[in-house]
Order: C-alpha cells, then sequence, then structure tokens
C-alpha cells in the first residue's frame, strides 16, 4: 500500500520531520519541569532549564576564611589560605575580583593590590592566598566575586525534602490521603454498575431503553450543578466533609460513565453463551457472576483506569467534600495549588510536588495504555 | 487509624455488602417471594423475572438519582431562593438579575465563549493531522503515546508545567520560562508577564487544555482512520488523486460522524473547565470563566442563589450537547 500510495520520498521526510517537531514540542513543556525538579533552587533561578545540560558560567560570591582564626604570621605579616571551593567538584575559574563593581577584574593566578602591603591571590582551581599587616587581615574574611565554568550537576535533594522533609511542604500526607481517597472511589462504582449494566443489556423489561437514555444524558450532567445540593444533604445527614462524603461523591459522578461503558461491552457478548447458560437452568446471578463477569474484564479494567486518573488528579470534588480548614485531609492537587500560591517562585518545591503527583498516574497510563485506549474508544458515545 | 486502612475496609465493606445484597435479594425472590415450586410455578416464575431486573438496577439507580437527578432540581430551587437566617425565602429571578448586573459574570461568559470557539476545534483539528501524519510512520506508535500522556496528568499538574513555560523574571535577570527566552531570541523588546496581559492570557490558559486533550481527539480519530475501508482510498488513487485529496475529500467525509463525537466530548469539557484557570490565575486579569465564577460565589462570597444561577448557566449550555447524545444513542439503538 505505500508504495502505490502516491506518496513521495520527499512527503515521506517531511512526515518524519513535522511529527519530530510535534513530539518535541508536546514533550519539552514536561521535560522542562522534570529537569528542574533535579536542579537545585540556585540552579533553577540563575540559568533556564534547556541549560542545565551543558557547563554554566555562573559568578558568586565568595568569602575568604576568617582571619582572627586561620591567619598565619609570616614575618611581618599574616597570611590566611584556603580554598573558595573544592578541589573535587572540577571547577575551573575564569576571572576574579574584590569587589561587586567589578566581578571580572582578575585572571586566575594574578594578584589583586589591596593597598599598603595587602593582597590576595586566587588561582584557576580556587585556592587563594591573602596577606597585608595584623591590621588589614583581621575581622571579616576578604570578599571573592568569582566567575566560573560550573558543570551541569543534578541532585535528588528536592525529592528527599519533599517526601522525607517533615516540613509544611512536605507532600507525604497528601499523597496518601489521595491514595485514600481513590481507592474506594475507583472500586465502588464498579459494583454498583456492573448489576446494573447487565440488567440493561440482558434482561427485557419495561422503560429499559428510557432508563439507557437517561444514563446518556446523565454522562453530561455537569458536577458543578450537584456541589451545593449535596454538600448540604451530607451536612444534613451527618457526613459532614469527609472521607465517606468525597467516597459517596465519586462514585455518584462515576456511574454513568461505568454504566455505559460496561453496558455497551456486555451488549456486544456473543447471545449463543448467555441462551445456554440459561437454557441449562442457570439464574441470572449466576451467568452474571460466572459468565458475564469474568468475560467483562477488559471493559472493567478500562473503567477503573479512567476512574482512578479522575479520581486522582481530580481537585473540585475534593475541595468541595473533603478538604476542610484544619489541611488533614488535604490531597495533592489542593497541596500543589496552596503551594502556587505560596511557593509561587519556588520551582524546586513545585516542581518535585508535581512529578510525585504525576509519578503514579504516568505509570498507570504507561503500563495500560491498551486498555485506556480500548475504552476511551467505547466510551465516546457513538 | 490512618484513613487509608480506613479506606481499605470501607472497600472490604462495600464488596461484601454489595455481594450480600445481590445474592440475598435474589434469593429472597426466588425461594420466599415467588418461589418456582406449586400450582403456581409457572406465574411466579415470570414475575420474578419482571422485578429481578429492578434488583439489579436499584442501587445504580439509587445513586445517580441521588448524586446527579436530585441535585439538578434542588439547584433549580437554590437560584430562585436566598438563603436568609434560618431558612430560605422565595426570591424568584432575583439572583438572576443580580448575575447579569454583575460584570464578572458577563466577563466570564465572554470567556467561556472563546475557550469554546478555541479549544474543542483546535484540539480537534491538531489530533487529526497527527493521526494521519502518524498512521504509517514506523515510530507512528512512540510518537502518539507521548502526544497522549497529559491525558493522564492532572490539570493542576498541567498547570504547574505551563506556569513554569509563561514564567517571567524582570528584565534584565535570567529568564527561566521558556516562552520568554525564546522571545527574548527572537528579538523581543523585554521580557513579558504572559499570564497578566489581558486576552493572551486566556488564550495561554486555553493551550494547556489543547496539550491535555490533542492526544484524546488523536486516540479516537486515529482508530476512524484505520476503519476506513480501503477500497476507497485505492479507487481514489486509481483515479489519480493526491495525498491532500485523499485526506480531504475520501478521508475526512467518511470520518465526520467520529469528528463531531470528538468535538462535542471536548465542547463539554470546556464548558466545565475549572481547575487550569483556579490554579493559574484564579481568574485575575480577565481570565474569569463560569465554573470558577461559581466556584467564587458558592465559597467565597457564599452566595447560594447566585451560585446556584451561574451553574444553571453552565446546565443550559450543556443541554443542547445533551439532547444530541441522546438521539444519537436512541438512534444507534434501534
Amino acid at each position: 500500500m505505500d508504495n502505490i500510495a502516491g506518496r513521495k520520498p520527499a512527503l515521506g521526510w517531511a512526515v518524519n520531520i513535522s511529527v519530530i517537531l510535534i513530539v518535541a514540542l508536546w514533550i519539552f513543556p514536561t521535560l522542562g519541569l522534570l529537569v528542574s525538579s533535579f536542579r537545585t533552587a540556585d540552579q533553577i533561578s540563575s540559568s533556564g532549564w534547556w541549560k542545565a545540560f551543558f557547563p554554566t558560567e555562573q559568578t558568586d560570591r565568595y568569602r575568604t576564611a576568617d582571619p582572627d582564626e586561620a591567619r598565619v604570621a609570616e614575618g611581618d605579616l599574616y597570611v590566611v589560605e584556603g580554598r573558595i571551593f573544592e578541589a573535587d567538584q572540577g571547577i575551573e575559574l575564569s576571572s576574579w575580583g574584590t569587589s561587586a563593581r567589578d566581578v571580572s577584574a582578575y585572571a586566575p593566578g594574578d594578584t589583586a593590590d589591596l593597598g599598603d602591603d595587602g593582597q590576595i591571590t586566587v588561582e584557576a582551581d580556587g585556592s587563594y592566598r591573602w596577606s597585608g599587616t595584623d591590621e588589614q587581615v583581621s575581622g571579616r574574611g576578604e570578599r571573592i566575586f568569582a566567575t566560573a565554568l560550573i558543570p551541569p550537576e543534578f541532585t535528588l535533594r528536592n525529592y528527599d525534602n519533599m517526601l522525607f522533609g517533615g516540613t509544611s511542604d512536605s507532600i507525604t500526607k497528601a499523597f496518601f490521603n489521595t491514595v485514600t481517597v481513590t481507592i474506594p472511589a475507583t472500586i465502588i462504582p464498579i459494583l454498583f454498575a456492573a448489576f446494573a449494566a447487565y440488567a440493561l443489556a440482558w434482561m427485557n423489561f419495561p422503560g429499559r431503553a428510557i432508563l439507557i437514555a437517561a444514563i446518556v444524558a446523565l454522562l453530561v450532567v455537569p458536577l458543578q450543578l450537584a456541589l451545593i445540593p449535596l454538600l448540604k444533604l451530607h451536612l444534613s445527614i451527618g457526613i459532614g466533609k469527609g472521607y465517606l462524603g468525597v467516597w459517596l461523591a465519586h462514585t455518584g459522578f462515576g456511574l454513568p460513565l461505568a454504566i455505559y461503558l460496561l453496558r455497551n461491552y456486555m451488549a456486544g457478548l456473543p447471545r449463543d453463551i448467555i441462551e445456554n447458560a440459561r437454557v441449562d437452568g442457570a439464574t441470572d446471578f449466576q451467568i452474571f457472576v460466572r459468565i458475564i463477569l469474568p468475560l467483562s474484564f477488559p471493559a472493567l479494567a478500562s473503567f477503573a483506569i479512567f476512574q482512578f486518573l479522575w479520581t486522582w488528579n481530580d481537585l473540585l470534588v475534593a475541595i468541595v467534600f473533603l478538604v476542610d480548614s484544619s489541611g488533614d485531609t488535604t490531597v495533592m492537587t489542593r497541596h500543589i495549588v496552596e503551594l502556587l500560591g505560596t511557593r509561587g517562585g519556588n520551582w524546586e518545591v513545585l516542581a518535585t510536588a508535581a512529578f510525585v503527583s504525576m509519578a503514579v498516574p504516568l505509570a498507570v497510563f504507561f503500563f495500560m495504555q491498551r486498555y485506556l485506549v480500548r475504552g476511551l474508544l467505547a466510551g465516546s458515545v457513538k | 487509624m490512618h484513613p487509608a486502612i480506613q479506606a481499605v475496609l470501607t472497600v472490604g465493606i462495600a464488596v461484601i455488602a454489595a455481594i450480600g445484597y445481590f445474592y440475598l435479594s435474589n434469593l429472597l425472590l426466588d425461594r420466599v417471594l415467588f418461589p418456582a415450586r406449586g400450582k403456581n410455578a409457572g406465574r411466579n416464575i415470570n414475575r420474578a423475572n419482571m422485578i429481578r431486573p429492578w434488583i439489579f438496577l436499584f442501587p445504580a439507580l439509587f445513586a445517580l438519582g441521588l448524586y446527579l437527578a436530585y441535585p439538578v432540581i434542588e439547584t433549580i430551587r437554590l437560584s430562585l431562593t436566598d438563603r436568609v437566617p434560618g431558612g430560605y425565602e422565595w426570591a424568584g429571578v432575583d439572583n438572576y438579575v443580580q448575575m447579569t448586573g454583575d460584570p464578572k459574570f458577563w466577563e466570564a461568559l465572554r470567556n467561556n465563549f472563546f475557550w469554546l470557539l478555541v479549544v474543542p476545534g483546535l484540539s480537534t483539528l491538531f489530533g487529526l493531522i497527527i493521526a494521519q501524519l502518524t498512521d504509517r510512520l514506523k515510530w507512528g506508535s512512540v510518537a502518539k503515546s507521548i502526544i497522549f500522556m497529559p491525558m493522564a496528568i492532572s490539570f493542576v499538574g498541567a498547570s504547574v508545567i505551563f506556569k513554569l513555560v509563561y514564567d517571567y523574571r524582570p528584565a534584565g535577570e535570567e529568564q527561566i520560562g521558556i516562552l520568554n527566552a525564546v522571545y527574548l531570541a527572537l528579538g523581543g523588546s523585554e521580557p513579558q508577564a504572559w499570564l497578566t496581559i489581558p486576552g493572551l492570557n486566556s488564550f495561554l490558559l486555553m493551550v494547556v487544555l489543547i496539550w491535555i486533550q490533542t492526544g484524546f481527539a488523536m486516540v479516537i480519530l486515529s482508530a476512524a482512520l484505520r476503519g476506513i475501508p480501503e477500497e476507497t482510498i485505492e479507487a481514489a488513487i486509481v483515479d489519480g488523486a493526491n495525498p491532500f485529496q485523499i485526506f480531504f475529500k475520501i478521508k475526512v467525509p467518511q470520518i465526520m460522524p467520529t469528528i463531531m463525537v470528538v468535538w462535542t466530548t471536548i465542547t463539554i469539557l470546556v464548558l466545565k473547565i475549572f481547575d487550569i484557570v483556579f490554579a493559574m490565575t484564579n481568574g485575575q486579569w480577565g481570565t474569569q470563566v463560569l465554573a470558577n465564577y461559581m466556584y467564587d460565589k458558592l465559597f467565597r462570597s457564599n452566595d447560594w442563589g447566585v451560585g446556584s444561577a451561574s451553574a444553571m448557566v453552565i446546565m443550559l449550555l450543556v443541554l443542547p450537547i445533551l439532547i444530541w447524545n441522546v438521539r444519537q444513542a436512541r438512534k444507534e439503538m434501534r
């Protein structure tokens, strides 16, 4: 087919290149945040993430060791020797200076005159020698502004801080809260929906067509309408804001899709199997449990993945039905929105938190893409 | 007890309760109420079979009624009442009048309209183009996976991702947002605080949703493209059609119903869009949308009347699609 499809080789190249460009465009934003989550706060704010893979020229302010402790007498003068950074870091100085006005006044190895007998020398590897009179070499250490090529460096410290740091930024608690919301919110709708889907697919009763139409209609009812009435209901029957409420809400909101997906799938199962079982005297309950349920596994898996992704990523339902002012029940999406407000410029915190929250859905996505695609194809109203 | 343990316990209880309910209710129906024995055996079997569907349906219908149908009616009622100390007071259309007098509401409605115009169209278009381009590509499935990936990312996560893209630092500082870096590299005079520029900022928020939804459109449309009968394409090639003609005149018309499905699905999502605006601008700088306006009214101003009224506006906008969907579904059932 390829060779007769009227394709010219030039067109093939154009297709390849444009797909590469599109893929790059799509992956770039995520990649930026991922790379940032492995950089220190200083690195993130001093250069764009796309420069993280190359050595960067960076000017930093250092101070020599405290003269009162480190100085050594040498004839009339006092000397302080040391390093502004460790030799094993592989950093090489390109220029340095002693004043903020001219940070690259000297080349490595030059000696700067500090007036009278005072002088300082900084070598390319970061070692310095500062000498001067008793009066000069005292008080605070001498300032050195050093410009150097810093090799690319990545760190896991952000993840360590966010997961095990125990600070108020830590996302560990929110992670477990999200898990707590997700498990029942994924499984309970399936229990309700599977039986209903079987009835709608394989049982004959008056009103069936109308019920199916009603399910299709409920599929698109905006859940915004449900917020206040349900919160009111939960408060009046004593559930209040809490896990039970959010589980019930997710169950209700997930049901139309669950019933719709499962009914479509079950209705497509071969009629012979079910008729034969009926003839053999199986009850509907037996047919459902022994035949329909095992055969419907792909549809159950599809819905479970959908519902899982939806409840894991949900913000609105959680903040309305679960999260209260105590903050003990905050979920990850809510936590990140809060961080966006309070730590807006701290990308090492934000990027790491976002990736912790995305790790599980992305893993589910890549391992179970097949079911996800199948569910999407079955779930869109044709 | 940690809530996570509570969650697992709840799942266990729910599973046992569900199985118990269905098993016992069937048992009750077959053995006690209408036993298939004695002189009325035949009549009893028929009666049991008339009731059984409702046993299977009851829990789901109850939950649907309580969690989706009842709220619609309650929201209509709330939108026509005012909350007063100790109860509710009939307010007629006062809430709607108050809402339409609020410039923020019109801003939200206008923005939603632009979202509707831009996002479903562009997502579907990009999805279609990518589906066609990757169709015969050797590494097409890898490319599709990557473009599909944002579907797994939460709107909040995507907002963080794009906030970094749009990040702004004052002129003279090193720009860490790639948009500003590119803008300056292309000769822009000074870095822009993108999310505060009215008009443009709404569009930049739409980009986030397009980025997420293109994968969805692509997956569905790519399956539809594969379902096109080969003969129609072969016939077009024999007649001398070029690849563009094949795409626009042979393939697109055949998958038009699927394109409509994708378009309406994304349209519904756009009408309800909340998280992205809430996380990125919270409706400031002229980016308000209906769902966030409603959230503001309900939970910040505590004005349930106007909040419910704006929820009704969302419902009204969804209604045409709802009716269309139900019609399509009934047509298919026949």
